[in-house]
């Protein structure tokens, strides 16, 4: 008779005893390991538009200028300031990202005593054309990033960076 | 699948007799709560590593946001509580978990004492045992201060007078614990360091010695 039943009466306590324990012991690190992935779950904080620079500020040669706005770390907002290369294309207010495409350094604008035209990184020799286009040979595998912009009562205000193309 | 896995590594390296020496043993029946149900007082020992170990689990979690600093040390356990998910369970685990150890080792020691178990051979394991029973309840003291709120600084405060009420070494012991003079940052940081290092380090040494000499002695026979 015994022999007959599929689980055996030791299969049936271990399985239930593992069971059981594996139920508690989840019920111990769920909580754990929610809580340490917690950052990589959040949604990213919207994106405010922030005021940098009057329109009339600007010209064709590309100018570095400060933005300035509050990043949350959670219990600490730091004030952050970073610099936006700013131009104008015509009509058109152009907002380029300083961070290498590369590895992420710093470019600026005509350090390369060879090369006055274009952005340069001091890291591994990094060009960008005056668009941001990267220079083919160098480093670089993508152009610089845009900022989204908006002009508003004659003041630039930006968003993001995003990447071109 | 796990089967084959545990296999291969086994053929290797031959770990059966390594878990088998650590899991495998037989259990008394004076101790067995299925003979009889008074025997339960035999979990204590158990229980208390139990909560150690959730302790020493959500105390490694709760320092991926703490910071023991006095400008932020409040700031951030206020984030981790209100703002991280199953902040409150993690932190709740902590906080309550280390009341439910220092009353299981309670429980434990007056089990050990009413049964007779310190007495020969076992005296040395009961030394370890009041030697952890002080560790841990060093944990306690020095985790009062990290939320760095009102609580903690009193509590610590307390705390510091009753070690300088001490004859002659009281002003040392004191000043030695709060890094100065007074309560300030620089106890904050000892106090994190003296909470997350030293004393787990010293517990988990201690408790090894514990469980290596249970092993060795085998549980003491029945009353």
């Amino acid at each position: 008779m015994e022999k007959n039943h599929n689980v055996s009466r030791r299969q049936f306590l271990t399985y239930a005893l593992l069971g059981t324990g594996g139920f508690m012991a989840a019920g111990l690190i769920m909580p754990m390991v929610r809580f340490g992935v917690d950052p990589i779950l959040q949604a990213d904080a919207e994106d405010d538009m922030i005021d940098v620079v009057g329109v009339d500020e600007l010209t064709d040669v590309p100018q570095a200028f400060d933005m300035e706005y509050e990043q949350d770390h959670g219990w600490h907002v730091e004030q952050v300031t970073e610099t936006v290369w700013m131009f104008l294309e015509g009509d058109e207010v152009v907002a380029l990202s300083p961070t290498c495409t590369h590895l992420g350094c710093t470019v600026s604008w005509g350090t390369d005593a060879d090369n006055p035209e274009q952005f340069f990184c001091p890291c591994h020799f990094g060009r960008f054309e005056r668009d941001g286009t990267n220079v083919p040979g160098t480093p670089p595998t993508e152009p610089l990033h845009r900022y989204d912009h908006e002009v508003r009562d004659g003041r630039v205000l930006l968003g993001s960076p995003s990447p071109q193309l | 699948m796990l089967q084959r896995i545990y296999d291969w590594i086994d053929d290797r390296i031959d770990v059966t007799p390594l878990w088998r020496d650590v899991a495998d043993h037989e259990v008394p029946e004076h101790v067995n709560p299925g003979y009889h149900f008074s025997a339960f007082v035999y979990c204590f020992g158990g229980l208390t590593f139990f909560t150690v170990v959730i302790q020493i689990l959500s105390g490694m979690f709760l320092t991926m946001y703490y910071v023991p600093d006095i400008v932020n040390a409040h700031a951030s356990v206020e984030y981790l509580q209100t703002d991280v998910a199953f902040g409150m369970i993690v932190r709740g685990m902590h906080h309550w978990g280390a009341s439910v150890v220092i009353v299981m080792v309670f429980l434990h020691t007056l089990r050990v004492f009413f049964t007779g178990s310190y007495k020969k051979p076992r005296e040395i394991n009961w030394v370890v045992g009041v030697l952890l029973f002080f560790i841990i309840l060093g944990l306690g003291f020095t985790g009062y201060l990290l939320p760095w709120d009102m609580k903690a600084y009193f509590a610590t405060q307390v705390g510091l007078e009753i070690a300088e009420s001490v004859p002659v070494v009281g002003d040392l012991a004191s000043n030695l614990l709060a890094g100065g003079e007074f309560i300030g940052a620089q106890t904050l940081t000892r106090f994190f360091a003296i909470h997350v290092f030293f004393l787990p380090g010293a517990l988990l040494g201690l408790i090894a010695i514990h469980f290596i000499m249970i092993r060795r002695q085998g549980i003491s026979g029945p009353l």
